[in-house]
């Protein structure tokens, strides 16, 4: 291995090669810190070119990689391979261009996903797709994992946003796919490449399309008796023809720890709580808040609260963007699930989590997107107590498997990564498998970019233990 | 030409000749003139699943495009990209794989911003589904991306999966003299354009509203311009144009003569174009070039090995 170091100090000045422990601790695991490996080095290159040497140098010494971002993946998309490399793109950060009038921006891949609506900001633009993590998490990762948040019931998740890729495969190739037009002519290379979790190659610049901010929002918080009542709340909001940006519910547990963490307050009594967010021209919103008011009215709510302003407004995503850290707050370890099941299943599917929690004797909290039927169970538990991580791990599997016979999916997204890489062949024959595995080849025939992941039957890495990122203990960050 | 009836005589379609394309309505005749044996995927046809509550329907790929629209209209939803030459009988396996959108793109994005999940057959005859029937899925590679626009080259579609949207409670068309400013400034404002296209001559700018009928109206007022008929996206839609390409809004001013659509991200005429792609008509299927990169061979390598489909240069 002397050699591959010996060739990337040739590329890499000292202070951008890291090979000694202490600086490397800080790369073995992601945001699903049940998984820990310590690389061989990493790099930290400053320029695309830099980038692009690593890559056709690893491709001629057949060394794997992995790029990373920020490294808040919760699927262990950006786990090191021991005997590999790790890619820091973090000095990767500059936005390349902002372009008012044709309304899109080039960045980087280091380019973390709130920067780029701060720097289009002064145009009235901001960037849709919100994860949880954007204050840290990075566009190159978003791109990997196809990534989404709160508001992507109308305007979708990054694959939505994406005009443009330039990126270096697997086979040291170069590409650039799409650019600065909406439309394109052709397969659309740029849709194939979104969510390939880092198995294709690293996306290099990003072309990406920016909207108007709306003008208006009317956000609204409707505290339930039961998380059915809820649910149908949602389902009455969907079949009256309103398209609401947003429609998250929070249980009773995640209020609780809300409440805990940054003193959110909810109405005293409420098994859940439901959020609907409208946005456009003031004119509509008035109109269809009226139409929205009505519904809920009708849903037997306990109390409604209308934010008044737009700092009551911002209370109320406070609370939900910080329930999943907060709940973290009250166990030692947790997993964070991320499945879809059918909108009209959701009543179902939350009762039979609820069953399975009494049968593990696990507690969960359940903070989700109700709007897209994305659910995001998470399972507390107590990693020093005999065989408890075992069970938690059960109970995640079974809330997939359950997810996969509603016609659903096994991640809205969070990606495969390494956690969900035996459940691929639930949702998808061998024959589908084996598809995806001869792209795979196609990007990256020596299989060294993000080996192990994805796919089923690589070498399981070792567990150490599962909670709260580093990050959010230190609470840089919050999870949804 | 063989005319399967079912997903798995259409897989027998694929495997019953060494050189095979799909074709749906034929409507862009261009896009499937390859030397092979034709598919047609008519009889492949119907709903196969529609479910309001979710958003999302699937569909076999023979199914007119117009017999979608009209399910969905009864239930006060739509695909908000505008499906182009309904009335000619587009099918919908044939939208996914020409990959056109109509001025509807301008404001939820295009086929690709709406597929969800893709069956079809690849190049070994397999029957795949990839992608999800749930609006929102990350598991696997995104291949019903892909097969957008993909010509048919790499895999026939047997059914498709989309997400919907409810339907606006009504829209208001208005027509103004076109200028790039302008049209920049409407873009990004806080209207929330429907639809924003160029009339050929680059004179004529039409500007969409979608939502109640009592906000358009003050919403018009302060945009101005003149109150104009809505038909006209009808006949925007249904034109067979010759050729397409993407363009932005720098490049306006040398698409004058065509119609522009998307806020001017596509320009469709019926002159060739300097680079783009050809819809009907015998030029070349690419008008001045397009991008190649080795990894287009290994992909079609990889649904394809035996090159059953003709490539995007056939
Ligand atoms: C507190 C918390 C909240 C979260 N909330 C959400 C949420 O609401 N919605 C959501 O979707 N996700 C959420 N996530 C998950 C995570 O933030 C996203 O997956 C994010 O996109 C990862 O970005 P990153 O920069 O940290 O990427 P990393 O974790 O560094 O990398 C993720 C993957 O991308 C690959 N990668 C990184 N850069 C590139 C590149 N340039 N080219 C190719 N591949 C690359 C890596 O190899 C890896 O496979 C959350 C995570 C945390 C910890
Ligand atoms: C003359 C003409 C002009 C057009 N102009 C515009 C325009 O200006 N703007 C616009 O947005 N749209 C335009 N369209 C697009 C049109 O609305 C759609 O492309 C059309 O619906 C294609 O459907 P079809 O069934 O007619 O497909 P066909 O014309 O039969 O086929 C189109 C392509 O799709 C492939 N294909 C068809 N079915 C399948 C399948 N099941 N699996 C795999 N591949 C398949 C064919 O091989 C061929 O490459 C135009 C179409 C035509 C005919």
């Amino acid at each position: 291995m002397s050699t591959a170091l010996d060739r990337l100090a040739a590329l890499l000045p000292p202070e951008r090669l890291l090979v000694r422990p202490v600086e490397l601790a800080a790369y073995e695991s992601d945001g699903l810190t049940a998984f820990r490996t310590r690389p061989l080095a990493v790099v930290v290159p400053e320029t695309t070119d830099e980038v692009i040497a690593i890559v056709r140098l690893c491709h001629e010494l057949k060394l794997p990689f992995v790029a990373r971002g920020s490294g808040t993946s919760l699927s262990g998309g950006s786990l090191p391979i021991a005997e590999g490399i790790v890619i820091a793109l973090n000095r990767l950060n500059r936005i390349l261009k902002l372009d008012p009038a044709q309304r899109i921006a080039v960045v980087e891949p280091g380019v973390v996903n709130t920067q780029v609506t701060l720097a289009a900001a002064p145009f009235g633009l901001h960037y849709a797709p919100d994860p949880s993590s954007q204050s840290i998490c990075t566009i190159g990762g978003n791109v990997a994992f196809n990534s989404g948040g709160a508001h992507c019931l109308k305007y979708g998740m990054t694959a939505n946003h994406i005009l443009g890729i330039k990126a270096v495969l697997g086979t040291g190739e170069v590409v650039e796919w799409g650019g600065g037009s909406r439309e394109r002519l052709g397969p659309d290379w740029c849709g194939l490449f979104t969510g390939n979790e880092g198995l294709f190659g690293i996306a290099l610049e990003i072309t990406l399309q920016l909207l108007p901010k709306a003008e208006c929002f009317h956000t609204v918080l409707a505290g339930y008796c039961t998380l059915e009542q809820a649910g149908d709340a949602v389902s009455a909001v969907i079949a009256s023809g309103l398209l609401p940006g947003a429609i998250e519910i929070m249980d009773a547990l995640a209020l609780e720890a809300a409440t805990a963490a940054v003193h959110a307050e909810y109405p005293p009594g409420c098994e859940a709580v439901l959020i609907v967010e409208l946005e456009g021209p003031h004119e509509v919103v008035a109109i269809e808040r009226e139409r929205l008011d009505a519904i809920l009215s009708a849903s037997s709510p306990v109390e409604m609260r209308p934010a008044r302003d737009a700092e009551e407004r911002l209370a109320i995503w406070k609370g939900r963007k910080s329930a999943f850290s907060a709940v973290g707050r009250l166990s030692p370890d947790f997993i964070v699930q991320d499945g879809v099941v059918p909108r009209r299943r959701l009543g179902e599917a939350l009762r039979r989590i609820a069953e399975m929690s009494q049968e593990t004797g696990l507690r969960v909290a359940n903070v989700f997107h109700a709007g897209d039927g994305n659910l995001h169970p998470l399972i507390l538990f107590d990693g020093r107590e005999e065989g408890a991580l075992h069970r938690a791990e059960d109970f995640a599997g079974r809330i997939l498997r359950m997810c996969i016979e509603m016609g659903g999916s096994i991640t809205g997204e969070h990606g495969i990564g390494v956690e969900k890489r035996d459940f691929l062949p639930d949702m998808f024959t061998a024959d589908e498998i084996d598809c995806m595995q001869r792209l795979r080849a196609a990007f990256n025939p020596l299989g060294i970019a993000n080996p192990g992941k994805m796919f089923p039957g690589s070498e399981a890495p070792s567990l150490s233990h599962v909670g709260l990122h580093p990050l959010e203990k230190a609470g840089v960050i919050s999870r949804e | 030409m063989i005319s399967p009836a079912t997903l798995t005589e259409l897989r027998d379609a694929v495997l019953s000749a060494p050189r095979v394309i799909a074709v749906g309505a034929e409507t862009k005749p261009r896009l499937s003139a390859a030397e092979t044996v034709k598919i047609s995927t008519r009889p492949l046809s119907g709903i196969t699943e529609y479910e309001p509550s979710e958003f999302t329907f699937s569909a076999l790929a023979g199914t007119p495009v117009r017999e979608i629209i009209a399910a969905l209209d009864e239930k006060g939803q739509y695909l908000p990209f505008d499906p182009m030459l309904v009335e000619a009988g587009s099918t919908i396996g044939g939208v996914v794989a020409s990959g056109l959108s109509g001025p509807g793109r301008f404001r939820y994005g295009g086929v690709r911003d709406f597929i969800l999940g893709v069956r079809f057959v690849d190049g070994l005859g397999r029957l795949l589904r990839l992608g999800g029937k749930v609006v929102k899925n990350a598991a696997g590679f995104d291949v019903p991306k892909f097969v957008v626009g993909s010509l048919g080259r790499f895999g026939v579609i047997g059914e498709v999966t989309f997400k919907v949207f409810p339907k606006p409670e009504s829209t208001f068309t208005l027509q103004m003299p076109f200028s790039s400013e302008k049209m920049a400034q409407l873009a990004n404002s806080r209207f929330e354009i429907d639809a924003l296209d160029v009339l050929p001559g680059g004179e004529t700018m039409l500007v969409r509203l979608a939502g109640p009928a009592k906000a358009l109206e003050v919403l018009a007022k302060e945009i101005g311009g003149e109150v104009t008929d809505s038909t006209v996206w009808r006949v925007i839609r249904e034109t067979p144009w010759s050729f397409k390409a993407d363009i932005t809004l720098d490049q306006i001013n040398d698409f004058k003569t065509a119609h522009v659509s998307c806020g001017g991200n596509v320009a469709f005429s019926n002159a060739p174009p300097p680079r783009g792609m050809t819809l009907r008509g015998d030029s070349p299927l690419w008008i001045g070039g397009r991008p190649r990169f080795a990894i287009e061979a290994a992909v079609k390598q990889a649904l394809d090995p035996q090159n059953r489909f003709p490539t995007l240069d056939d």
